[in-house]
């Protein structure tokens, strides 16, 4: 390495950082107030979420300036490289903690709860099976989701989601705006029809299934693994979104367009939880 | 610690705040370093006044201060305050000031990020210590928030579930921040294995901060839908497992104890070889060793849970697993031992702290194998052997660590000397009053006292009106720290660049006190 070492971009002092923490403090008093059905609960909330979305637009925008007006060398390129990585990474993890309570029940606590002392003295004739709602005698009766409807097609969705962003991706290393837009318009495209169809799968689900969030331990771990990934599913979107009209306003060059690859290897990631779920939640 | 950054420093800052804006709007990684420092000296005070209040209740048998109500509320946030409020930010407003520093970074990786994790801080403290004013008080389930109890505590729970997860994103952002600056933001030269120890410690912390604490946000996520939406993940009768909280929350929490521990082997491991005048012995089984420690974190958590019910198989590999942890951390030992070995040492308050540090912690290290030994944990699990076991690797271990760095890093930090009078004095308190108060707890659990509990049955009560004695001397030997901190920031003898005679490292290049900005040109490594 040579002494020239490129100069890295330090920026100014600036305020959106305070609008997000008082942001998040407001939600948090906000959801706890509603929650306990205390006066103002939601006002204090959604207050939080507006700064919150304020805070986002002001400082993604700020750091669309700089990064449009040359201020972020290869270096800063790099940092973000390796911070969204380390970003996805903490994401996994999160999942994994859901993924690890349903093979947890799955595996271990229903059995265990229809065996041995368990079945004998507290839940007479409890038998093992999934999907199960648990020994509980009083509990509503569910049908569970099946995975060859529409989990089988918002798979199919999912995927070819994401050949068109690889195909939109190539577009923008090969310098072709048109396709580049017409690829990243599909993507969101699909991914809306994809929320589209889970919105339904929830109507569904508790109109005709009587599968509800306390469907005992198969309602849980079904609507909070479901519902957290739609809602990465959603961040995407939203993500690809922006990714969209600034492509539209002329940003990014074919060697330089990290946030793009950002939102790529997120909406990967957001794809490969999905077959995760498809497989142990859906189908197995 | 606020007015760390002198007065003169104040025309090299550009951009146009001054006063409190200044602080609140701040991308400098030392004013952000200053604030995550003088935040923990706060919780830790904060979180000092509960614990000295749980002591004053069990000064003698019988409820004479605090009703058990309160007693439990003031027990479980005396731990989440602790580990969460002043451990962690300590260590985070270390590497905030250092790391740059060290690796001759002009600054963190990402400035504007660094700002808003430290201000993630105070709105989760505010929830937090909010939450005992609010209707049935703060939450009492402990701080590991075990179900039933934390499914069917009042608003406190509700209020702590969201500040831990404030919490948790202020530390994923800060992680990954130290992360990237690490491994991006080097010096020419300053290859991976030149870096300074504390470095190293703390990337191997990072990683682990990002593989876990999204993990705990899931833990307190299903407790929070298992309250309010009806979820079962941890009722029985829904064909959940209060238990399955447990793994996932050990899961967090074991390798929580290590990042509250890695960084403070780095900072120990700066000051023995400055005060033995000898380089690190043994520098790369430091490093190979601290990542053993990390990988071996991952696949002990069940040693916490030993009383819940375990296949035997079980119970063997978790035992086997966790004292395999002793060998990394006994290489750790002998190499700071190796390095004192015919050093020509002296004793400055920070070299006091280090060694202070070696002794009590290795103690708390062996208490630590004697709990990890299934058979011997079943008699002495929930006990006081375990609160002395974790006092003695957590004051003793991370807190004498940072004091130690502390004293260390003052001159940098304030342009002056710290008082060895005073710093001396805080030690030898310190050391003293802390053995007083965590002794006499082995005894108090090997007979059988159960902790968490405010009164206890006649047998126990000398050593625990013993233990209440030494905890106020301890606690009020902290006020002697802030009486050093301060005299130090308002004065005392100046300090060189190289404060500390053969202190090695980029840090003592630049002058003291450091400028606002430093390394703008990135020094050279050779």
């Amino acid at each position: 390495m040579t002494h020239a070492l490129e100069k890295y971009f330090v920026p100014e002092p600036s305020i959106y950082p305070i609008f997000g923490s008082v942001a998040l403090l407001l939600f948090g008093a906000g959801a706890v107030m509603w929650l306990h059905g205390i006066g103002p609960g939601p006002l204090v909330l959604f207050a939080g979420v507006a700064i919150l979305v304020y805070m986002l637009f002001g400082w993604f925008g700020q750091v669309v300036r700089e990064s449009e007006a040359g201020l972020y060398g290869k270096r800063v390129d790099k940092s973000f490289r390796w911070s969204m990585g380390w970003f996805i990474f903490s994401e996994v993890m999160f999942f994994a903690a859901f993924f690890g309570a349903l093979f947890y029940v799955r595996v271990l606590s229903v059995p265990w709860l229809a065996s041995g002392d368990n079945e004998a003295l507290l839940w007479e004739g409890f038998t093992q099976a999934w999907p199960s709602a648990g020994p509980n005698p009083h509990a509503d009766p569910f049908t569970p989701m099946g995975a060859w409807g529409i989990p089988a097609l918002n798979t199919l969705i999912l995927l070819t989601s994401g050949a068109t962003l690889t195909w939109a991706h190539y577009a923008l290393l090969r310098g072709d705006r048109a396709r580049l837009k017409l690829g990243l318009f599909l993507t969101i495209l699909l991914g809306v029809i994809f929320l589209g169809f889970q919105v339904y799968e929830y109507f569904h689900a508790y109109a005709d299934l009587n599968l509800r969030l306390d469907s005992g331990i198969y309602g849980s771990t079904f609507f909070l693994l479901t519902g957290f990934h739609g809602l990465h599913v959603t961040i995407g979107a939203i993500m690809l979104t922006v990714m969209l009209f600034r492509t539209m306003a002329g940003h990014f060059q074919p060697d330089n367009h990290f946030a793009f690859e950002a939102t790529a290897w997120y909406w990967h990631f957001v794809d490969v939880v999905w077959l995760m779920l498809f497989v142990v939640v859906y189908w197995l | 610690m606020a007015a760390v950054i002198p007065e003169r420093l104040q025309e090299h800052h550009h951009g146009a705040h001054t006063g409190l804006m200044r602080w609140i709007t701040t991308t400098n990684h030392k004013d952000i370093g200053t604030m995550y420092l003088i935040f923990s000296f706060v919780m830790f005070l904060a979180g000092g006044v509960m614990a000295l209040t749980l002591r004053a209740e069990l000064f003698q048998p019988g409820l004479q201060v605090v009703q058990p109500e309160l007693f439990n509320q003031l027990t479980t946030l005396h731990g989440l305050v602790m580990v969460f409020g002043a451990i962690m930010p300590a260590f985070v407003g270390f590497a905030n000031w250092m790391i740059p520093l060290m690796i001759g970074a002009s600054d963190m990786a990402f400035a504007r990020m660094n700002n808003w994790s430290f201000w993630l801080l105070p709105p989760a403290a505010i929830l937090l210590i909010g939450s005992f004013f609010v209707p049935g008080g703060a939450t009492a389930a402990g701080w590991t928030l075990y179900p039933p109890l934390s499914v069917q505590m009042g608003m406190g729970m509700d209020l702590a579930i969201f500040a831990v997860h404030i919490m948790g994103v202020s530390s994923i952002m800060g992680a990954i921040n130290i992360v990237v600056t690490i491994l991006n933001m080097r010096a020419p030269g300053m290859t991976m294995m030149k870096m300074p120890l504390f470095c190293w410690t703390w990337l191997i912390t990072a990683y682990l901060l990002i593989a876990v604490m999204p993990v705990l946000a899931g833990a307190v996520t299903m407790l929070l839908t298992d309250r309010h939406f009806g979820t079962s993940f941890f009722n029985a009768a829904g064909g959940g497992d209060p238990v399955l909280y447990q793994h996932i929350f050990w899961f967090f929490g074991h390798p929580e104890v290590y990042i509250m521990i890695l960084p403070a082997f780095g900072i120990v491991s700066q000051i023995i070889p400055t005060f033995a005048r000898k380089p690190l012995f043994g520098y790369a089984s430091m490093v190979y060793a601290t990542s053993s420690i990390a990988i071996l974190s991952f696949i002990v958590w069940a040693h916490h849970m030993f009383t819940t019910g375990m296949p035997a198989a079980g119970q063997l590999f978790f035992m086997y697993a966790t004292m395999l942890i002793a060998v990394p951390t006994g290489v750790k030992v002998f190499n700071w031992v190796a390095t004192m070995w015919r050093g020509s040492m002296t004793f400055e308050t920070p070299m006091l702290f280090a060694v202070g540090f070696i002794f009590v912690f290795t103690m708390g290290g062996f208490t630590g194998l004697i709990c990890a030994i299934a058979p011997v944990d079943i008699q002495i699990h929930d006990t006081y052997y375990v609160v002395a076991h974790f006092h003695y690797v957590l004051v003793a271990g991370s807190l004498f660590a940072l004091f130690a760095g502390a004293y260390y890093w003052l001159p940098k930090w304030t342009g002056h000397m710290p008082d060895e009078r005073i710093g001396k004095l805080h030690f030898w308190c310190s050391i003293v009053f802390f053995n007083v108060t965590f002794f006499p707890m082995h005894f108090l659990g090997l007979a059988g006292m159960p902790r968490r509990v405010p009164d206890y049955a006649l047998q126990f009560a000398d050593f625990n009106a013993l233990a209440t004695i030494g905890a106020f001397g301890f606690g009020l030997s902290q006020l002697i720290f802030l009486w050093a901190v301060i005299k130090c920031v308002r004065g005392g003898e100046k300090a060189a660049a190289r404060s500390w005679e053969s202190a090695e490292g980029l840090e003592w290049t630049v002058p003291s006190p450091a400028p606002h900005h430093t390394f703008e040109e990135a020094p050279v490594v050779r």
